[in-house]
């Protein structure tokens, strides 16, 4: 068997992978909009340092309650985890104060002569929406459904659009940087989405056009826009605009259908520590116990 | 040939009282400690350890999560919501069960590529082999059925139409398929009913794998390990204990495999899944694309290539089955495609064409995806229908070594050793 | 098998220091699995309830739920306050008030028993201390043991009318939870 065989196939893989890359970085040079309809954008919690900003959840939480909360629920959130840290951890009393003033009300529960009676959330309960079940929603949106936002960011991705050469690269790039904001990005693009159509598509009343919606038309009316955003008080970290809100809003929802985050990859910094060091000690311990033989 | 006899000797009162009781002590030495190894095995060998450590820890995270999940149609997602949000490391012992699944199946195919490369199906590994494919298709039911609990969107729609495809034995005989389909639904459509029953399943089903497995060592241990030469252990410079040698070797594995564990795990922990699954289950909505985990999207591009339900059907099925009959398809004159020349170029292109096939089933059915899935359909059954047969018989291998310690040492190290110890 | 001797000490400090690590990551990786059996946060937040107590009329008691268990309230008449204030703390089988929201080492007198300007209302988790099940003494046709409180018909446990043990197998007088009253006709207990 000569040494040089499987240098030989060593070298032919390589070409091979640095001929696909070139293809790749080809392509991308070319214009990444041509393969994503949708932009990445920077988020403060993504990749393997990613915290959440808290201040932007924060903000985000009041677009939430300011805009979105006139449709959609966000029944998988309670209130008490608003004052959890990790979030946007509002203090205590604020939040429960929030919930007793909470606009809608929590239904389901009998009183003693067993009638369904409505009351007021406690930090207990689901941040419930306007709507007591899908059928009053789609009866109030004109057979339209305004999903729950609780889990609409993992809910959501971006598809990859690289030619198959390429494919394997991007995909072991995003790995390798821990990208899996596939869906902030996708939220995001929607609030920033809607425009006029194209002249040659015709949108029925009632629908929408939307640059990244897959189909191009949504039921519902821009929430937010160039001239009808949020303003934040002065020490919120930041000024209002439709970008500003947009993101804060895709914030706010990435944690709320990921709210382990800052945990999860503090923890993880320190499993990878512990593996890698401990990989390297087991290395050595074998390199020793092979030593005495040749192999 | 017969399991290794150790030197074990009982050190402790206690513990010659086990071994003339119940001699695990004794087992566990001659086979695990004591155990003769090839001397020259390479890292793709810690990979059966790997699994043996993955089964064990899908079981453990499963069970735990079984003490938090409802398998009900309107309980299961919140209850895994629940899981994510409310249980104490909850979050995180979900994360290890679902990258784990994913996990157990990469090292699976790292295994049993290593198996097809190496020849360790060929005589007398065919029984060991064959338990081992068993295991494959016991580890992919186990997959599927797990798969469907958290009744989201892909959960559900993955197990309609997979469990539809049974509906295709119809045109074979009339009210065939439609019969078997409605028993494994429990009804006429997919409800929770179906899940309930996915869930005993999956619960049951990985300790059939660990009782496989344990036939799986057993017959392994009869046998003896292959090696990258596929030559056998013949004198005692050919081996070394299994212990520290091997398990030195196996623990280095087994943390680079958790470095990339925990690196899913901690950072990417829905990057293998499907976002739809995130979306409780509907049945009147379909998503626009419906795809399964990554390690069934070969078989699922298989599926989908045959134009005829029917055929596709078998051929999915027959693409899996016809690993059983490897051993005996190939007609190789010796075991290691490293001494093939001819048969490694369609050793790689076997590789390249399962990967292809990995590509094309994540992509929708249509246009030069069709026509590319075929012809890698094509190839796939080729390869073992044609070019096993075919070219082991004309291929002339290169010389093996003498022996693995020849292989290890050279020809001038094969000679037999000084008595004295080497100075190191 | 023909090994070569090695240096041991360097061999036996590397597999010590090989085993102890994966020793210690197995121990820390335990954790988790045995902490999600803990109370989840769902089940923590619910630790709190508001109880309207207006309807109790003097003489009655209801039961209500919290944390799982049941809660006696009782609006105690002056009788019964007064013979539970007559007791010696020495006839007490367990001098401790067992009162939650006082220190451990609380007697067990009735003022330890109920809230100051609140002497009228009893309340205390409904589990008796001998092997949990629930006294009678809440109903008005119920058993109420010797000393006119509670008595449960399992094994036999009697408690007075601040719900201390006085007779039978019971070792500990029950529970009194952490309650407040926010208003007069409202407490929140937990």
């Amino acid at each position: 068997m000569s040494r040089a065989e499987p240098a030989g196939r060593f070298a032919a893989v390589i070409l091979l992978a640095l001929l696909s890359l070139g293809g790749a970085v080809a392509v991308h040079a070319k214009g990444e909009s041509e393969e994503r309809e949708i932009a990445r954008q920077s988020w403060p919690f993504t990749g393997l340092r990613g915290q959440y900003d808290r201040a932007q959840l924060q903000r985000g939480f009041q677009i939430y309650q300011q805009v979105c909360s006139g449709c959609h629920g966000l029944k998988r959130v309670r209130f008490r985890n608003l004052a959890e840290p990790g979030g946007p951890a509002f203090p205590v009393d604020a939040v429960k104060a929030l919930a007793v003033g909470w606009p809608y009300q929590i239904s389901g529960e009998l009183d003693e002569a067993g009638n369904m009676v409505d009351r007021l959330p406690g930090l207990a309960d689901p941040i419930i929406g306007p709507y007591k079940n899908d059928n009053q929603a789609r009866a109030a949106q004109n057979g339209a459904l305004p999903p729950d936002l609780s889990l609409i960011v993992k809910a959501r991705s971006l598809e990859s659009h690289a030619p198959w050469y390429s494919h394997w690269f991007w995909m072991l790039w995003d790995i390798a940087r821990g990208y899996q904001e596939g869906g902030a990005d996708y939220v995001f693009a929607i609030l920033t989405g809607y425009s006029d159509p194209p002249a040659d598509m015709q949108v029925p009343d009632g629908m929408q056009y939307n640059v990244a919606f897959p189909g191009h038309q949504l039921a519902m009316a821009p929430p937010l826009g160039k001239d009808n955003f949020i303003e934040y008080q002065a020490d919120a970290g930041a000024k209002g605009s439709l970008d500003q809100n947009a993101r804060d809003i895709a914030a706010f929802l990435s944690w709320t259908s990921d709210s382990n985050l800052d945990a999860r990859k503090r923890l993880g910094w320190q499993v990878l520590l512990y593996l890698l060091v401990t990989t390297l000690i087991l290395y050595a311990a074998k390199k020793r116990v092979w030593s005495g033989l040749k192999h | 040939m017969a399991l290794h006899v150790s030197s074990y000797e009982p050190k402790s009162r206690l513990a010659k009282w086990m071994d003339e009781r119940l001699p695990i002590g004794r087992l566990m030495h001659s086979q695990f400690i004591d155990f003769p190894t090839p001397r020259n095995l390479n890292y793709l060998w810690t990979f059966g350890g790997i699994l043996t450590f993955f089964l064990m820890a899908q079981i453990v995270t499963g069970i735990v999560l079984a003490m938090h999940y409802q398998p009900s149609a309107t309980e299961a997602f919140d209850s895994i919501e629940r899981i994510r949000r409310d249980v104490n490391y909850g979050w995180l012992i979900r994360n290890l069960h679902a990258v784990g699944a994913s996990m157990f199946f990469l090292a699976a195919y790292l295994h049993i590529f290593r198996g097809l490369y190496y020849g360790s199906y060929k005589a007398p590994r065919e029984v060991l082999w064959i338990i081992g494919v068993l295991i494959f298709i016991v580890m992919m039911a186990t997959a599927f059925m797990g798969y469907s609990l958290p009744w989201g969107q892909m959960s559900f729609w993955a197990v309609t139409v997979i469990t539809n495809l049974f509906s295709s034995l119809d045109s074979i005989y009339k009210g065939l398929g439609t019969t078997i389909v409605e028993w494994l639904w429990g009804g006429y459509a997919v409800t929770g009913v179906t899940l309930n029953r996915f869930y005993s399943l999956h619960y049951l089903l990985p300790f059939v794998i660990a009782g496989l497995v344990g036939l799986h060592l057993w017959a392994l241990h009869v046998v003896g390990q292959n090696s990258p030469t596929g030559l056998d252990i013949k004198t005692q410079s050919d081996a070394v204990p299994m212990h520290p040698y091997a398990t030195s070797k196996d623990a280095v594995g087994m943390f680079v495999f958790l470095l990339l564990f925990a690196w899913f795990v901690f950072f990417l922990p829905d990057y293998l899944g499907h976002a739809d699954n995130y979306t409780p289950a509907n049945p009147m909505v379909t998503p626009p694309h419906i795809v399964p985990e990554w390690y069934f999207l070969p078989y699922y591009a298989i599926l989908r290539a045959i134009p005829s339900k029917l055929l596709g059907v078998i051929a999915m099925f027959s693409s899996i089955g016809i690993l059983l009959f490897v051993p005996w398809l190939d007609t190789g004159r010796v075991r290691s495609t490293k001494y093939r020349p001819i048969y490694k170029w369609f050793f790689w292109l076997f590789v390249f064409t399962c990967l292809a096939l990995g590509y094309l089933g994540s992509k929708p059915p249509e246009g030069n995806y069709v026509v590319w899935a075929r012809i890698f359909t094509f190839y796939y059954f080729a390869h073992f229908l044609v070019v096993m047969p075919v070219i082991g018989r004309l291929e002339t291998p290169r010389p093996l070594p003498g022996s693995i310690t020849e292989a290890v040492l050279g020809k001038a190290g094969a000679r037999p050793a000084p008595a004295t110890a080497k100075k190191v | 098998m023909a090994i070569d001797a090695e240096e041991p000490d360097r061999r036996d400090f590397l597999t010590l220091a090989a085993s102890a690590f994966v020793a210690v990551g197995g121990a820390v990786a335990l954790w988790p699995f045995i902490d999600q059996m803990n109370p989840d946060a769902g089940a923590l937040a619910l630790a709190s309830i508001e109880v309207d107590i207006a309807p109790i009329k003097e003489g009655q008691a209801i039961t209500v739920l919290w944390r799982g268990k049941p809660v006696f309230i009782r609006h105690r008449t002056p009788q019964e306050i007064d013979s539970a204030k007559a007791v010696d703390l020495k006839d007490l089988r367990d001098e401790f008030a067992r009162n939650e929201g006082l220190p451990d080492t609380a007697l067990a007198t009735d003022l330890n028993r109920t809230k100051t300007g609140h002497e009228n209302w009893l309340i205390m988790v409904g589990i008796c201390t001998h092997l949990g099940c629930i006294p009678k003494g809440q109903a008005l046709g119920d058993k109420r043991g010797d000393f006119g409180g509670w008595f449960c018909p399992c094994h036999g446990s009697h408690y007075d009318t601040a719900g201390r043990i006085r007779k039978g197998p019971a070792p500990y007088n029950l529970e009194v939870p952490v309650y407040e009253f926010i208003s007069d006709t409202k407490i929140k207990i937990g």
